[in-house]
Parts: structure tokens; C-alpha cells; sequence
């Protein structure tokens, strides 16, 4: 399929195709590529039946949503009412979740169908999506090769057309990433723009639901549909939301293009930095002008994030101690051991790394060391885009990852250099700016390679606008 | 209590339970008694994904009590986690403030006998309750321990003294003030016994004139006014008997057992816990304007205090009158209340300190609670005033008025207890006693003038108590000189 959902939508209108026949070739689709493991559930197929003929009849009677029809992968960390959601850890095993998260609720209200939950690195927390309990997600371009993470699911799921988009989230570029490996779009909202409420909190002032599509009009239309305000959210912003897909097509002519001169040093694949560059050239033949910059904090990108999300993670997975909806160990003959055999035995290698590097930054001692010294970092980086962008640049372009997609296994033994995977999109969540990624060309290995435009907060049609004349011009 | 080489130096940290309808963070009820796990939700389960949302009202309530105790409130103050483990803590971490209190630099002034003494009030700070663990066999059935959420993220002010309590008198002036003030600024109902007020408290010796300040021990577990002084007087006595025999004190948490009247150590500074406080970064910082500070400040009831001094210039009374009728704001309500229907305040002060706390404390009820309204007290005074009843009479009235509630005129005229204030009436009583009574008569006349008020009793005994005393009293006279 690989449609434009506005050209499905279409179909739909014009009795075509159904819901119904869009589910089933979907769920074949599933069906087939059992061994990509993009989901960890998908939804009972008679209950999609249901949902997707309901959709019709709505369609039939023109009082369908604007959604009415899309089919929607959810990350697995993102709560659907009835639902499981592990958020792909062993410790979520059995956990259903009695209420539906905010963007479900609002896709839902818009017609939009549910498909499964996505695979997952466990509690979003790695780069490769090789930290699932659920097993590895692979990447349907080449299964020897990740799909990137923590989104890496939700990604596959859009990739290899098992359904038309996806939600992941984002804490330092679980959806970009992901994206760029698999050669889709992937957008992390200015954090605030998409409520929280419903996904399970890895590092909360990081965190940001994203939107991944085939395109960057079907990231927009998502992006619309999800992002505003929520009273159930203290930290959504009540910025309005303005039609993002009506703006795409508005191109680059006159747009001041800031290129980090941060991004293009070394451990950049040259192959990456050629394919950027020259779809630098082709923004600049089309009336854009590309302007040199500099964000000079971005050196402390990588240590300023992994303090301070580790902190806020060591915080947030308290909550899974053995006593409520978790798994809780048979060994335990006391309550102490209840919480530490239950959460020794079920969460992952990764998931105990962190929160034990976040333990210690908070403790008594340290904490002046790190957490509070990673929050003046913090300021510092955010400066750096404020700087910026007030220097009359409407957007900046560097590589989502230093490389393309790598082998399984490849980044496993060496934390740190699974870490720097992510020395490209961390500073982004740092900051809180939105960012797009969109598929830039593939090197010679046939694999693809992502660009992000970085934007000014809230100020996602500029991203919108600058990846759609990108997905033209490529 | 304190000894004699050693004098205390206690600080306390006093816990409000706040009146609010709905949790700190969610909308659930903050009542108090529903059925276990009846009043949660996501939020306070602490579910994968929910989100707490600021309940303004709790920060309103902690603002009034930061005003009451004269403390600055700070424009912009920040929610922190308070990191533990434990079963009835869902989140396993306390929403609470921690570095940007919502109120500082204050103070409380106390009286201890004639003495008035300020003591600083160092922060309050808002913060969320835990959920309750149930430990009792006869619940659970034995080898279990049930957990209820319904008070999990009920909102709490922590009240955070400075070091400034030398005795345990101090400390109770203190705690009464503190439960007087939050019960007048209806913010808490400063139940002890029920947890609503809870106190812990910080406690060292040091030689009498010194100036450094000794090791602490921190005192928990103290579930009534009585059990703080207990707990105090024994901690300082354990303390200075410690020091006096040369020992050093171990900085440690006491819990005290009020049953056996001694306290055991619960933890070390070893074991202290490390809570890892940081930012709550579900909460943006909480933002506190002028405007909304003002029309708090505009809207807070009289305090005590001031309602006390009030009380004794306006009306007259006597300090320790008012002092006792603001106790409680619905007393001093009902005292103000029942002088709109009789002038004399004594007169009410009086009553409502004798006869009606009688009552009221036999029934366990508050004043707004009493069956005799404030008008009907009043009513009835009033009668005493213009002398259509008696003082004893009325207070034969005032017994039926509390059975029923019933208006004091009704029951006056249905009982034919007015007053006999005509002349020729009283006359007549007092020839009919002189008549019964002629020995005595005999010995008053031959000099024992104390016979007198015999002859008024049995007139008032013949009149059923209704004989005005005034009238017989200058009749008796004129009858007895006619005689002489």
C-alpha cells in the first residue's frame, strides 16, 4: 500500500475500499512479518472487526472523523484502556490498563483504529530496540541490522506497512532514531505540545509522544489530531495548534537554514554527511538560504542527559515494587525482599543501569555533583537553540545519527557507545525544541539515512514545511 | 520538668490534614472513612502514565495558614519527590516541597502562664499523604497485611518550627494554638486521636547558659496532648540523666509507646534514609500571585487571639471568659450570636461557661451542635433581665429548652412560670409564712437577723421559686420592721 492517508481516506469516501478490507490486509500484513516482532499485542480480531465496521457505517453516514480509517501502531508504553501494556518490560507482564491514554482518546474521538501495541525497548530506555523482554524488534530493510529504539516497533510497524502510522515517544530520540534507520518520518514535539498523560514516564521532563508516518503529510495530520492542551497534564502547554497539514506545501523560499557546525565533526559517517549536504544544496537551489551556526554546548549533551533522565527514571520506576499490579517475586519472605527480588527478577539488564546511576546522582553527597550541576548544563544547551533561533534562523538541519543502522549485537558489550548513538538527537530533548526526522537517501548498503530540521518551540510547522520540501526534493 | 544543670531545646513539626473535598492531585474525595480502595484512581494509584494536577484549594488553605502564622509567601515555590519504598506509598515517592517552601519566616506567639513568647514558624510546606497499611489479625485474618489508598494523596501542610521550645508547656501552648488556629481558618479539624494533627518532635539538652546546642533525637508516634507531654518530659528526663552520669546522647528516631510510657529507637543517623530529594518534574513551579495572596488575606477570619482581645474590649468581659469562649471559633460564634438577642454579656458568658459547656460536654458536641440555639439562649437571658423570670427558674427552663430546643416563652407560659412581681400577691405570701414560721419569728425579732434569709427561701419556697426575690426582699423587710 504505502498510500498517502489522505488518498486512503479518499478511497474510503469513495467506497473503494472499507475499514473492514484495510484492518484484514494490515493484520496480514502483521501476519506475515511475524519475525520483525514489531508488536507485542495486537488487538483481538474480532473486536477490530467490530471498531472497523462501525468506522464504515460512520463513513457511509458522512459523520466519520477526520482519522476515519487510519490504522494506528501504539508504542506499548502508551495506555489503551482494557489493554495490556508492558511497556516491554517482564515487570508489566500481566499489567491492563483501566483507562485510556489522552492521544488515544483523541484519536479515538477522530475515528482512528487502534491496531496492537508496539514493541519496545523496556521503559524506552535504549537506542537499538535489543532491550525488549519481548525480543528484538528487526529492521524489515535488513533483518541483521536494528530497527534503532526505543520506538523501534512502532517504526517497523509504519516501515513495513502493518499499519498506515504509528505513536512513539521520545526522551532523547527514541522516534527519530528509529526513523532514520528505517527510512520513515518521525517528529519529537516541543515538549509540552502532546499530553503525557498515558505514557508510562521514563524521564518526565523529557518525555514527548511522537508521531510516525510514510510521509510527512500523515505525521502532520497526526500531529494535529493529537497535540493541544490537556488539563490532566500540569505540563502541557496551552499554545494553540494551528492546521499543520495545510501549511506543508508552503516550501523554503526565503528560509533562513542554520546548519550546526557541532553536528558534521567527528564520527559522522561521511556517506551521511554527503547525502545531507547535497540535500542542503538542493533546499538552497530552491531559495533557501543555509546559514553557518553554532550550538557550543552540545559537547555536553550526552552526560547532561544521562544524568538527568537516569534520576528521573530511578524516580518514576518506583512505582513497579512488587505490591500493586506488578510481577512480585515467590522468593520474598519479607517486604524489603519483596521489593528487591521482585524488581531484581523482572527488570532488564539496561533498565537496572539506570536506575542505579540514577539513584546515585540524587543521593545525599552527590547530588550537587551531578544532578544539579547536569541542571545548569541543561540551561546552558537550552540557551544555545534560544541563541539561535533568535538570530533570525528559521530552522536548523543536521543527521538524526551519526550512522546507519547497525548490526545486532554490534553496541550490546559497550553501554557507552550504545550511548552515543544518540549524540545527534539528545540535545534536542534537552532543549525541548521539536524536531523532524525525514528519510534523506539511502548509502551505498541500501540503507537509509535521516535529516532533522530543528525548529523554534512550538513551532512544528516549520518542520512540517521545511521535511515535506525535503521528502520532494530527495 | 527540666532539670536542673540541663535546660531543653525542642523544635516540633506539626502535620495538617487539610479540610479539602478532593485529593492534592486528583479529583478524588478526601473524605474520611469510605470503604478501602473506594476513593482512588489512576492518579493516586500511582498507575503506569497518570499524572497528578495541583488541587488549588489545598495551596488557598496552606496560604491562610502561612498568613495566620505571619510567614512570608513565596511568588514561586517547587514541588519535590520525597523518595521511599513502602507498600502503602504507590508512586514510592511522596509529592512534597522541599527547598522552595510555599511559606517562610514566620512566627506563633503563646502564652505560658503570664508570659507571651514568639515561636518561629521556619516553613510550611504542602505535601501529599501515604495510603494507610492495616496490620490488625482481626481484619486480615493473620499473616497479611491489607493496604487502603482511599487517604493516599489527601493533601497535608507540614508546619516546621524553629528550635525555640525550653519546656513542655511551651510545646502544648504551642500545639493548642496551632489546633485553635487551623480549626478557626476551617483548613483542618485538629484531631489528634484521628491523625488530622499529627507532631513530631526534635529534642536536645544542654547545660543551663550554654549556648552550643546538643545531639537530638527525633520523637515520633505521639497521638494526643497528653502523650506529647508524656513523651517529652520522658525523653528530657532519659537525656539529662544520660548527660548528668557523663554519657553522650546517640542522634536517633524515638517512636513513642504511650501504653508503656517509654520510647524505643526506630532508626540511627546510619539507617537515616536518604529520600533523594529532586524537583517534581510532573508539576510545573507553583506560582503564588499578589492578587491571590490579597483576597486570601481579605477573606481570613478573625483569629483567636485577636477574637479574644475583641471580646474583652467590646463586650466587657472578663480576659479569662474570653479567653475560654474563643477556644473554638463555634463557641465564640455562639457567644456573639446569642448577644444579639440579650444586652448583657456577663450574663451570657456566664451561662455559656457554666450551664451550657455542662451540656454540651456531657453530649460530646460542639456548639453549633446544641440544641438550644443562640437566639433561644438569648431569649431566655433576656427574660432573666426584665425580670420576668428567675435565675433559678431559668435555669429549670433552660433544662426543658434541652430536651426539646423549645422557644424559652413557650415553655414559661405552658409551665406558668412567670415571675410574680404583683404586690398584693407577694404580700400575701409573705403574711402565710410569717404565719407558719412564729418561732422563728420570735428568735429574729429577739436579735438573730440571720433568720432573714430563711424567710426569703420559704417564701420563694411557698411561690414555687416565682416570687420576684427583689420585691420579697423589701416587702419582708417592711412586714419584719412592723413587727419590731
Amino acid at each position: 500500500m504505502n498510500k498517502i492517508f489522505s488518498e486512503i481516506s479518499m478511497d474510503l469516501k469513495n467506497e473503494k475500499t472499507t475499514c473492514k478490507a484495510l484492518i484484514d490486509s494490515y493484520l496480514q500484513n502483521i501476519e506475515k512479518q511475524k519475525e520483525l516482532n514489531a508488536f507485542i499485542t495486537v488487538f483481538d480480531k474480532e473486536k477490530l472487526a467490530k471498531r472497523a465496521e462501525q468506522v464504515d457505517s460512520k463513513i457511509n453516514s458522512k459523520s466519520a472523523g477526520k482519522l476515519a480509517g487510519l490504522v494506528v501502531a501504539v508504542k506499548d508504553a502508551i495506555v489503551v484502556k482494557d489493554e495490556r501494556s508492558t511497556s516491554g518490560s517482564r515487570i508489566l507482564e500481566n499489567y491492563i490498563s483501566p483507562y485510556n491514554a489522552t492521544v488515544i482518546e483523541r484519536l479515538e474521538n477522530e475515528d482512528a483504529i487502534i491496531i496492537g501495541k508496539a514493541n519496545m525497548d523496556e521503559f524506552a530506555m535504549g537506542s537499538s530496540n535489543e532491550n525488549s523482554a519481548y525480543g528484538n524488534v528487526l529492521n524489515p530493510i535488513d533483518t541483521s541490522r536494528v530497527p534503532g529504539g526505543s520506538s523501534g516497533g512502532s517504526v517497523v510497524a509504519v516501515a513495513a506497512d502493518m499499519s498506515t502510522v504509528a505513536l512513539g515517544s521520545e526522551t532523547g530520540g527514541s522516534v527519530r532514531l528509529p526513523a532514520s534507520f528505517c527510512g520513515v518520518v518521525g517528529l519529537k514535539p516541543t515538549y509540552g505540545r502532546i499530553s503525557r498523560y498515558g505514557l508510562s514516564a521514563f524521564a518526565s521532563s523529557f518525555d514527548q509522544i511522537g508521531p510516525i508516518g510514510n510521509n510527512v503529510e500523515d505525521t502532520a495530520l497526526l500531529t494535529e489530531v493529537i497535540a493541544g492542551l490537556d488539563s490532566r497534564d500540569s505540563t502541557s502547554a496551552n499554545v494553540p495548534v494551528p492546521p499543520f497539514t495545510d501549511q506543508i506545501t508552503k516550501g523554503v523560499k526565503g528560509l533562513r537554514i542554520g546548519i550546526p557546525k557541532e553536528y558534521f565533526g567527528k564520527g559522522l559517517d561521511p556517506e551521511i554527511e554527503s547525502s545531507i549536504r547535497s540535500a542542503m544544496d538542493k533546499l538552497s537551489n530552491d531559495g533557501a538560504e543555509i546559514v553557518d551556526v553554532s550550538l557550543p554546548n552540545t559537547e555536553y549533551g550526552i552526560a547532561t542527559y544521562y544524568i538527568l533522565v537516569t534520576a528521573e527514571a530511578s524516580s518514576n520506576l518506583a512505582r513497579y515494587d512488587g505490591i500493586r499490579y506488578t510481577h512480585r517475586s515467590r522468593e520474598a519472605k519479607t517486604i524489603a525482599e519483596t521489593f528487591v527480588k521482585s524488581r531484581s527478577e523482572a527488570f532488564g539488564e539496561e533498565v537496572k543501569r539506570r536506575i542505579m546511576l540514577g539513584t546515585y546522582v540524587l543521593s545525599a553527597g552527590y547530588y550537587e555533583a551531578y544532578y544539579k550541576k547536569a541542571q545548569k548544563a541543561r540551561t546552558l544547551i537550552k540557551r544555545d537553540f534560544v541563541d539561535v533561533f533568535s538570530n533570525r534562523i528559521d530552522c536548523l538541519l543536521a543527521p538524526t545519527s551519526p550512522t546507519v543502522a547497525f548490526k545486532f549485537g554490534e553496541k550490546t558489550k559497550d553501554p557507552l557507545s550504545m550511548y552515543l548513538s544518540d549524540v545527534y538527537t539528545v540535545n534536542i530533548n534537552i532543549a525541548g525544541n521539536p524536531a523532524l526526522s525525514v528519510p534523506c537517501g539511502k548509502n551505498s548498503e541500501n540503507m537509509p539515512i535521516g535529516i532533522q530540521v530543528i525548529a523554534k518551540d512550538f513551532d512544528e510547522a516549520m518542520c512540517f514545511r521545511v521535511g515535506h520540501a525535503i521528502e520532494k526534493l530527495v | 520538668m527540666s532539670d536542673k544543670l540541663f535546660e531543653p531545646v525542642m523544635g516540633l513539626e506539626v502535620h495538617c490534614q487539610l479540610l479539602t473535598r478532593t485529593k492534592a492531585f486528583c479529583t478524588c474525595s478526601a473524605a474520611y472513612g469510605g470503604t478501602p480502595n473506594s476513593q482512588t484512581c489512576p492518579v493516586c494509584l500511582g498507575l503506569p502514565g497518570a499524572l497528578p494536577v495541583l488541587n488549588k484549594q489545598v495551596v488557598e488553605f496552606a496560604i491562610r495558614m502561612g498568613l495566620a502564622s505571619h510567614c512570608v509567601i513565596a511568588a514561586e515555590s517547587i514541588f519535590a519527590r520525597k523518595n521511599y519504598f513502602y507498600p502503602d506509598l504507590p508512586k514510592g515517592y511522596q509529592i512534597s516541597q522541599f527547598d522552595k517552601p510555599l511559606c517562610e519566616h514566620g512566627w506563633i506567639e503563646i502564652e505560658v502562664g503570664e508570659a507571651t513568647k514568639r515561636i518561629g514558624i521556619k516553613r510550611i510546606h504542602l505535601e501529599e499523604d501515604a495510603g494507610k497499611s492495616i496490620h490488625d489479625d482481626a481484619v486480615t485474618g493473620g499473616n497479611a497485611t491489607f493496604i487502603d489508598l482511599n487517604r493516599c494523596g489527601t493533601p497535608l501542610i507540614e508546619i516546621v518550627s524553629e528550635p525555640d521550645f525550653r519546656s513542655a508547656a511551651e510545646v502544648t501552648a504551642y500545639l493548642t494554638k496551632i489546633r485553635q488556629i487551623v480549626q478557626y481558618l476551617e483548613i483542618c479539624d485538629g484531631n489528634m486521636e484521628e491523625g488530622s494533627l499529627r507532631c513530631d518532635a526534635n529534642i536536645s539538652m544542654r547545660p543551663v547558659g550554654a549556648e552550643k546546642l546538643g545531639t537530638k533525637t527525633e520523637l515520633k508516634n505521639m497521638n494526643s496532648f497528653k502523650a506529647v507531654e508524656r513523651a517529652l518530659a520522658y525523653e528530657m528526663a532519659r537525656q539529662a540523666k544520660v548527660l548528668r552520669e557523663g554519657g553522650e546522647i546517640i542522634q536517633q528516631t524515638l517512636l513513642w509507646d504511650d501504653n508503656a510510657g517509654e520510647s524505643r529507637a526506630m532508626r540511627s543517623k546510619e539507617e537515616a534514609h536518604d529520600y533523594r530529594y529532586f524537583p517534581e518534574p510532573d508539576l510545573v513551579p507553583l506560582k503564588v500571585s499578589k492578587e491571590w495572596i490579597e483576597s486570601v488575606s481579605e477573606n481570613l477570619s478573625e483569629l483567636p487571639q485577636a477574637r479574644r482581645d475583641r471580646f474583652v474590649r467590646e463586650y466587657g468581659i472578663p480576659k479569662y471568659d474570653a479567653e475560654v469562649l474563643t477556644l473554638n471559633k463555634s463557641l465564640a460564634n455562639y457567644f456573639e450570636e446569642t448577644l444579639k438577642f440579650v444586652k448583657d454579656a456577663k450574663l451570657v458568658s456566664n451561662w455559656i461557661m457554666s450551664e451550657m459547656m455542662a451540656v454540651m460536654k456531657e453530649n460530646k458536641q460542639e456548639a453549633d451542635q446544641f440544641i438550644v440555639t443562640p437566639k433561644n439562649l438569648g431569649r431566655l437571658l433576656d427574660l432573666i433581665v426584665k425580670g420576668t423570670i428567675s435565675g433559678k427558674i431559668a435555669k429549670n427552663v433552660f433544662e426543658e429548652m434541652c430536651k426539646e430546643g423549645a422557644d424559652p416563652n413557650t415553655i414559661v407560659k405552658e409551665k406558668g412560670l412567670l415571675q410574680i412581681t404583683n404586690r398584693d400577691e407577694i404580700e400575701k405570701l409573705v403574711d402565710k409564712m410569717l404565719e407558719s414560721n412564729q418561732s422563728q419569728l420570735k428568735e429574729y425579732l429577739s436579735g438573730k437577723e440571720a433568720l432573714f434569709g430563711h424567710f426569703v427561701g420559704q417564701v420563694m419556697k411557698l411561690s414555687q421559686g416565682k416570687a420576684n426575690p427583689g420585691m420579697t426582699n423589701d416587702i419582708l423587710k417592711e412586714k419584719l420592721k412592723k413587727y419590731a
